[in-house]
């Protein structure tokens, strides 16, 4: 019989740590997302397609996947811009920005939400730019992207940060003195190197936008079919006492994130590694 | 790292900066422009009222009960999958990110359905006079899975870094294994470890998706920050939501500071560790313990 151990544990506590981290994980984690599933066990497959396929609820998948895509796509911009250069230059503020970078992992959704609604409505301080042009922002599509944008921005910016610090500017010298252009050094020195970090960063907003509620309900305007987020309709179905509605839907959200993250930690492990630079 | 040398150079910095203020910056001096948009009086006046205390007083206890529960937990986590090597032990490291990829609305659902009045569970904790959901121990227990995964996922890789010699040399020298921990383990992660516990406390504070399905919102209650920030702005009373958007911007610069320092504190010759970890850091790699 192969042993529990691949190393027999030198250090003691093993029992302790191991008892408390499964018993957690088993009680908090486990169980209540196993009961969400033995929940919509108990409907039959005609209510649960009805409850998952209804139009207001499909129309609300495309809102979400398409708002994600697009805020993980302007984050990725923008992120690999502050990324770059923060990593790359001295410039004032510079320590600043770097800081800052985390706040919207440390700034409640619900504040950025009211925030941004607010700066981006018509009389609001960036807002009041865009009026003239009858464009709208805030209770617009164009809102819901850019809360998505604002709550995953740090992901992608502490992704690419420590792999653009690894891969320092004597891979750019080097490229350089052996003739490259600068658009040559980009595109085939950086950017390869770079290729899992941006992966990893832009699954990550991804599968953190596509979860966004609190900063996304405030600024959307939650318009049916225009800007209602699916998780505001596992809101809205347990706020009319509908559970079981509320649960099918919650399975599908619940199916596609673990999906992605398991797909993330798969790609990870297995098919990216031999891109890091020294490996 | 250089001085920009051209104005290419000089370009893409302004541009960087000009996204993080119009992202960063200005919805931060928004928050304390608005809260203060009637003068001090009106701010005091709106921190004052009783929905407003009771809000704060509720949300303090829900991040009292939750920040131990999950630095307990945490560091028992990192020690367990860092310091020894099992069978099982990679699962368990996916296992903790399941918290950080579920929508807080799905984890609030799945609370209600298992505690809930209508399942069997909730009913009898119902029957024993305790009621779960739409009451202050839901709030307690979505809060808690929602941000179990911080302190493990930021120890983790920082223990990983540090391997296990310190700790067996501790143990040949005859140390037991609370000495080991209190006097050989602590001081190497006490930044990191002190970082984990105030964006726990951050993310428990400010947790809003979760708490609004267990919440029932019910006034004075059940109410905390994030969700009287939601009910203001509803009812327009908007100094009454910046006040209360700006004392959690507040918590969440202190955040920030205390991030920025251990950094710094990281950085000082000597240290070992020369990339603070953060929470927004790719997922812990699988890589074997000691390697």
């Amino acid at each position: 019989m192969p042993s529990f151990f691949k190393q027999n544990p030198t250090l003691p506590g093993f029992g302790l740590t191991f008892g408390v981290s499964a018993l957690f994980v088993t009680l908090v984690i486990l169980t209540p997302l196993a009961g969400l599933l033995v929940y919509t066990s108990q409907m039959s497959l005609a209510q649960y397609w009805q409850a998952i396929s209804d139009p207001r609820v499909v129309a609300s998948y495309k809102v979400t996947l398409l708002g994600a895509s697009y805020a993980t796509l302007a984050a990725l911009v923008l992120g690999m811009l502050i990324a770059w250069i923060i990593v790359r230059y001295e410039f004032p503020g510079r320590a600043l920005l770097d800081a800052l970078v985390d706040l919207p992992f440390a700034l409640p959704t619900a504040v950025a939400g009211l925030t941004l609604s607010v700066l981006l409505a018509p009389g609001g301080w960036v807002g009041q730019w865009f009026a003239p042009w009858d464009i709208k922002i805030s209770y617009a599509f164009a809102g819901l992207v850019i809360a998505m944008t604002f709550t995953s921005l740090p992901f992608v910016v502490r992704s690419i940060q420590p792999v653009l610090e690894e891969v320092g500017p004597e891979y750019e010298e080097a490229a350089r003195t052996l003739g490259a252009t600068p658009w040559q050094t980009t595109w085939r020195v950086i950017l390869p190197a770079l290729v899992p970090a941006i992966f990893t960063g832009a699954s990550q907003s991804f599968i953190r936008s596509l979860g966004e509620f609190g900063a996304v309900v405030m600024i959307a305007g939650n318009i049916p079919f225009r800007t209602e987020i699916t998780s505001l309709m596992i809101f809205t179905r347990t706020s009319e006492y509908d559970y079981p509605s509320a649960a099918a839907i919650a399975t599908v959200v619940l199916g596609a994130s673990l999906l992605l993250l398991f797909l993330l930690q798969v790609l990870q492990g297995r098919i990216l590694p031999w891109q890091r630079p020294g490996a | 790292m250089h001085r920009p040398q051209n104005w290419r150079q000089w370009a893409l910095i302004v541009l960087g900066a000009t996204g993080a203020v119009l992202l960063l910056v200005l919805p931060l001096a928004l928050i304390f422009a608005r809260a203060l948009s009637g003068g001090f009086g009106m701010f005091f006046d709106a921190l004052a009222e009783n929905d407003m205390r009771a809000a704060i007083a509720l949300t303090v206890t829900v991040a009292v009960i939750t920040v131990p529960v999950n630095v307990v937990f945490g560091v028992m986590m990192a020690w367990c999958v860092t310091r020894y090597d099992f069978h099982g032990r990679k699962i368990l490291v996916t296992l903790i990110d399941i918290p950080y990829a579920t929508s807080p609305v799905v984890a609030g659902l799945c609370y209600l359905v298992i505690y809930g009045l209508e399942s069997a569970v909730g009913a009898w904790f119902n029957a024993h006079d305790m009621q779960l959901m739409f009451a202050w121990p839901g709030i307690v227990m979505v809060t808690i899975f929602v941000t179990s995964p911080f302190v493990a996922r930021i120890l983790i890789p920082l223990m990983q870094a540090q391997g296990t010699e310190e700790e067996h040399a501790a143990l040949t020298l005859g140390a037991n294994g609370w000495q080991i921990f209190r006097r050989v383990t602590l001081p190497n992660i006490k930044w990191g470890l002190l970082y984990g516990t105030v964006i726990t406390n951050a993310r428990a504070v400010g947790e809003f998706g979760a708490v609004s399905v267990v919440s029932g919102a019910i006034r004075g209650k059940t109410v905390t920050l994030p969700l009287l920030i939601e009910q203001l702005n509803d009812d327009y009373k908007t100094v009454g939501a910046f006040t209360a958007a700006a004392l959690l911007a507040c918590m969440a610069l202190v955040t920030l500071v205390i991030k920025t320092f251990m950094e710094w504190r990281n950085r000082e010759p000597g240290a070992r560790h020369p990339v603070a970890p953060s929470p927004a850091s790719p997922p812990v790699q699988n890589t074997t313990p000691g390697a």
